[in-house]
């Protein structure tokens, strides 16, 4: 099932452009990595997909229908910048937002319970958030977002400024969301997180699509003729390897077009080296980003 | 439950439970009830000093000016010659002595003399002098009774008559201005309170983002609505605490201290005025710090903005003496009908004369188009500016932003 459908977004401010001509879907039980440098759009984008603003000209759909108050209340929304009321206690707040969500307040309390529990900040239940630090505020903001079990998950850069502790456990509760059937939109510029969790791709850059597609689709893609070995000893020259680069640990082995990862594999093997690591190459989400941005593919 | 009740109960319990907004409901009562409690402490503990007698000495070379020395609180002594006076003076028997000279019936001349340094005569020791000679030379010419009429301070009692010739219910009185004014000055603080408190409201879920999560469950319209009332309600709640306490402080004023305060007067329409013109006036300054909470980068910024009107509802207690004296200046009827000193305004008038129907009617129907009109274009505004991080838009850009919205 679609859960959101953007066809043909535009949107300006004054001269400046945020967002052009940009179509694109999200399914319910995956996560689409909204990714791009600062200032591509990203944030103009979910704003416009949450009737925050209205587009210039273009359509958005959330689960086939205009935003109105039914949606809304299927929709986690967790901003890029975290704040939250500083005199309420952790409980109050979540209670207060999730009844604005529709939910029952002994419901919410439940089920904040439970959410407190699993990021281990049961104990803070009762806290003013004033008295929290800037990740056990993330973390109740994180909780917030998903306590009514919303259908449509959309992350503003969730992880900035989390330790990695919290960093780990929101990334489990992502990819419980997403196997629990919901669609998650993630916008960061961080794109090894995309790698890590996203199905699907969608990067732009001043407020274009530059790419988008399935994440194994794209790296597929935008794979290299090339090989990483990690080998006892010296390999010295082999047939069908054009260049070698030094890469951390292992040796990079640029192949000639026509020899294939197999054949390099089985040469190395005919000379009897120990193999500590052999693997195809694949381009880092970063690296595909500088390569397009850069315009060095065709 | 309605979403907007519920950001209605979340915001009004957020605002009573401030610890700000609890000083500023109580402590208007309460500093009222202490001064009325220290006053009767000290006045029971302390006894009233004995009246001081002063003694004014007096040189007559007439030789007729011998009656009326009793002159309450001040004495006056004959001396035979001025050496004499001039002695009692250095010595303190007298404060200050007078020469009546023998031509002062066709000079009108009398000479004082006083270690005092003064640049004009006290007016109290004029009004001795001048009784004590008018008596004497009035003494032999009519009856004393007549003497006694003349030397006293003139007792004044003005009635106000309506336009069709009867009694009107209520006189004008210096006092009957002392509630409305008081009341009106308690209402610029809380319409000042309520403007800071929603703009600094505003402006810490802007600066946090939290306004993109509230948008997120609600519409801009249910979050507005919700929010004006909720700090309606609690600054009505405010206002009723003042309001209520008002004639009780009065009252218990009035059996302690007596004097003035038991003349002072509360308008009978006042209770009932009071409440519609602080709604009206609450929801004017609501949506205009709406407005200006929207195009603001930040609270301290907002509360800048807001200055330009919560300033211009003190107008009327700033005019509160000229319009004293000049109660009947077209220029009140103008701030009574003019939205945004229109609340002050009219409460001050209540205290000094009646408001004709027709005024009270323009007032308030101003007043709910301003709100009305202000609400649609705050709505608007808000709903361009309020997602729009850092520069503060100017003005042409908000009205074309409005003409384009």
């Amino acid at each position: 099932m679609t859960a959101v459908e953007v066809k043909n977004l535009f949107k300006s401010y004054g001269r400046k452009t945020a967002v052009k001509d940009l179509s694109f879907s999200i399914d319910t039980g995956e996560i689409l990595g909204l990714i791009g440098p600062n200032g591509a759009g990203k944030s103009s984008t979910i704003k416009i997909i949450l009737d925050f603003m209205k587009p210039d000209s273009g359509e958005v759909k959330v689960f086939g229908q205009d935003m109105n108050e039914a949606i809304k209340n299927q929709i986690g929304y967790l901003p890029e910048e975290k704040g939250l009321y500083k005199n309420l206690t952790a409980i109050d707040l979540i209670i207060y937002l999730a009844s604005l969500k529709g939910m029952d307040n002994t419901l919410a309390e439940k089920k904040a319970d439970v959410l407190l529990k699993q990021t281990g900040m049961l104990e803070s239940k009762k806290m003013k958030i004033k008295h929290m630090s800037k990740g056990m505020g993330q973390i109740i903001q994180f909780i917030v977002t998903i306590i009514h079990n919303p259908k449509l998950i959309i992350l503003d850069e969730p992880f900035s400024g989390l330790d990695p502790v919290n960093t780990e456990i929101m990334k489990n509760m992502i990819g419980s969301l997403r196997d629990e059937g919901n669609a998650v939109i993630l916008s960061t510029h961080e794109m090894n997180q995309v790698e890590e969790l996203c199905d699907r791709v969608l990067m732009i850059n001043y407020g274009s699509e530059v790419l988008y597609g399935d994440l194994k689709e794209i790296k597929s893609r935008f794979k290299k003729h090339s090989v990483q070995v990690d080998v006892e000893g010296e390999i010295g020259d082999i047939p069908g390897v054009i260049d070698k680069k030094d890469n951390k640990g292992s040796v990079e082995l640029i192949l000639e077009p026509d020899t294939t990862p197999q054949i390099i594999l089985d040469r190395l093997r005919d000379r009897g080296m120990p193999i500590n690591l052999f693997e195809v190459t694949t381009p880092s989400l970063n690296e595909i980003f500088l390569d397009i941005a850069g315009g060095k593919h065709e | 439950m309605n979403k907007t009740f519920l950001i209605f109960k979340h915001e009004f319990l957020y605002k009573i439970k401030s610890v700000s907004f609890i000083i500023v409901t109580l402590v208007i009562p309460v500093l009222a009830l202490l001064s009325i409690g220290i006053f009767k402490l000290v006045s029971t503990l302390v006894e009233s000093p004995a009246e001081e007698i002063k003694t004014i000495g007096y040189v007559d070379e007439i030789g007729t000016f011998t009656d009326h020395t009793d002159q309450g609180s001040t004495k006056l002594v004959a001396f035979a010659s001025r050496e004499g006076a001039n002695r009692a003076l250095l010595k303190s028997d007298i404060t200050e002595y007078i020469i009546i000279p023998q031509d002062y019936t066709s000079t009108g001349t009398i000479q004082r003399y006083t270690l005092e340094e003064e640049f004009i005569t006290p007016p109290v020791t004029t009004a001795i002098i001048k009784n004590f000679l008018t008596g004497n030379l009035l003494k032999d010419e009519v009856p004393p009774d007549t003497v006694t009429l003349i030397v006293s301070p003139l007792n004044l009692e003005v009635t106000r008559v309506t336009e069709q010739g009867d009694i009107a219910l209520e006189q004008s009185n210096i006092n009957n201005i002392i509630i409305p004014g008081v009341f009106s000055l308690l209402l610029c603080l809380s319409f000042m309170f309520g403007t800071t408190s929603l703009i600094n409201g505003l402006g810490e879920e802007k600066e946090s983002r939290l306004i993109e999560v509230l948008f997120s469950s609600v519409s801009i319209r249910q979050l507005l609505v919700s929010k004006v009332l909720a700090l309606g309600t609690a600054g009505l709640l405010q206002v009723l605490v003042w309001l209520i306490s008002a004639p009780l402080l009065l009252n218990l004023a009035s059996t302690t201290l007596g004097g003035f305060m038991s003349r002072i007067q509360i308008p009978d329409n006042f209770l009932v005025l009071g409440i519609i013109y602080f709604i009206l006036g609450y929801l004017l300054f609501a949506v205009l710090s709406i407005g200006v909470g929207a195009i603001s980068s930040n609270a301290m910024e907002g509360g800048q903005l807001s200055m330009l009107y919560t300033l211009a509802c003190y107008i009327p207690l700033w005019l509160v003496g000229i319009f004293i004296n000049f109660p009947n200046s077209p220029l009140w009827i103008v701030l009574s009908i003019f939205p945004i000193t229109a609340p002050i305004q009219t409460m001050l008038r209540l205290g000094v004369s009646d408001i004709p129907p027709w005024q009270l009617t323009a007032s308030m129907g101003l007043l709910v188009i301003s709100i009305v009109v202000g609400l649609f274009l705050a709505i608007k505004i808000f709903r361009v500016y309020m997602l729009m991080y850092g520069k503060r838009p100017g003005l042409k850009e908000i009205i074309n932003s409005l003409k384009k919205a």
